[in-house]
């Protein structure tokens, strides 16, 4: 099974990507901080990583320039997942190493639809009207 | 909602749209049409009905765009893109060669992310395309979905699914909570609006039909007659795409699927018997005009 580690400060948010991700049939690992997060990936990568930007001890663009720096570290899929919702943020996220950007609020179908666009689960075809 | 309302909306939609609900369909209604009820003061799909029983034609309109006006995201099941990217646009770039023209027709465009999700797609083989002209021409039933899709404002929520962050970045800008698409995209398509079941003759002839997830509102009647007509505007050596749950099989041999892409068909050349069909539904349309 694969592993998604989300990192978000907020419980309640890190509580509804689990169940999404879940659903989607990923293992989740969950970090309140960038620090953690990392701590997480020198044990095991993992195949996805939802990451929110601010966050106390270690935000979530130092970890991304620290994760990427890793050995391997250039694996896993990092989707950022934040409340930062300009062109300056998402422009930096990329430059740092982000494969996608989600602007919160999302939901199911966002997150779906991200992960099959940087190849984390197949294609679903919408056919309803 | 009672039969009844259900049954006067079915035929109210069939007669002015030639959309054909099935008789489990009550939840699309009332999803669409309590918003619409709600909006003009009314609190009931029964108030509503009533109100077009009493015959208020701007309200028969309302509904049936309500109605027809389909959910539609950026790069909608990816495949389609990939056949427009990967088959049709290579064909037809050695097809054309000496008039360097290539006509595209999306004729569901809604709000607009289908014709521009093809407008990127061309963006991006740029390269590839000095010295071509490519027209997109994005029609719908509905004005206010076209003029939406003019606006090439869409919300956060819209963005985000099926266009890539990168393309975000690249071809749009953000407005406020909006974004909009740029208006280089913008202006390489073009708007009209056109009922299916109305001559489109006029429109002229295209290289590339997409017309997805709109046909499987129609009877089988409508369905033949409109694959008739897609087929006599449409070059011999074109490319229909139609929505993931749609076929011309067993309705049609004016088209013919390609084995190897699913969605994608070509015309067979076959000229449609159906010529009393044909009169028959025009005949409605007038009548049904919108």
């Amino acid at each position: 099974m694969r592993t998604c580690l989300v990192v978000d400060d907020s419980s309640v948010v890190r509580k509804i990507a689990r169940r999404i991700l879940e659903e989607m049939s990923f293992e989740v690992i969950e970090a309140g901080d960038g620090e953690r997060a990392l701590e997480i990936c020198k044990q095991g990568l993992p195949d996805a990583i939802l990451l929110d930007w601010n966050m106390p001890v270690m935000d979530g663009y130092e970890f991304l320039g620290q994760l990427r720096r890793m050995p391997g570290g250039d694996e896993p899929k990092v989707v950022f997942c934040t409340t930062e919702n300009d062109i300056d943020h998402i422009s930096r996220a990329l430059n740092a190493g982000a494969n996608e950007y989600i602007m919160k609020p999302f939901d199911k179908d966002i997150v779906a639809a991200k992960f099959q666009e940087v190849g984390l689960i197949q294609g679903m075809s919408s056919e309803s009207a | 909602m009672n039969q009844l309302d259900y049954e006067f909306l079915r035929k109210l939609l069939r007669d002015k749209s030639g959309l054909d609900l099935s008789a489990d369909k009550q939840y699309l209604i009332e999803s669409r049409l309590l918003p619409l009820a709600r909006k003009t003061g009314l609190a009931s799909i029964s108030d509503l009905v009533q109100k077009l029983r009493d015959g208020s034609s701007v309200l028969i309109g309302q509904v049936v765009e309500a109605m027809t006006t389909n959910e539609t995201f950026f790069f909608r099941d990816k495949l389609p893109f990939d056949h427009f990217r990967e088959a049709i646009m290579p064909e037809l770039l050695r097809a054309r060669t000496s008039r360097k023209v290539i006509r595209i027709w999306c004729a569901a465009g809604s709000t607009g992310q289908e014709p521009y999700s093809l407008a990127i797609c061309l963006r991006e083989m740029s390269a590839a395309l000095t010295g071509w002209r490519v027209e997109i021409t994005a029609t719908d039933l509905s004005q206010e979905v076209l003029e939406k899709s003019k606006s090439g404002l869409y919300s956060q929520f819209e963005v985000q699914r099926g266009l890539p962050i990168q393309f975000l970045v690249k071809y749009f800008k953000q407005i406020g909570e909006l974004w909009q698409i740029n208006a280089d995209i913008r202006s390489m398509v073009q708007h009209r609006q056109l009922n299916l079941l109305h001559d489109f003759a006029q429109l002229g002839t295209f290289d590339v039909i997409f017309c997805r997830n709109v046909l499987i509102y129609f009877d089988q009647e409508t369905k033949i007659n409109i694959f008739g007509r897609l087929a006599k505007s449409m070059e011999s050596d074109g490319f229909l795409v139609l929505g993931a749950a749609e076929t011309v099989v067993g309705l049609t041999d004016v088209f013919k699927p390609l084995a190897e892409r699913r969605g994608l068909y070509r015309p067979t050349g076959t000229v449609q018997a159906k010529t009393s069909t044909l009169s028959a539904l025009q005949k409605m349309a007038t009548i049904g005009g919108h």
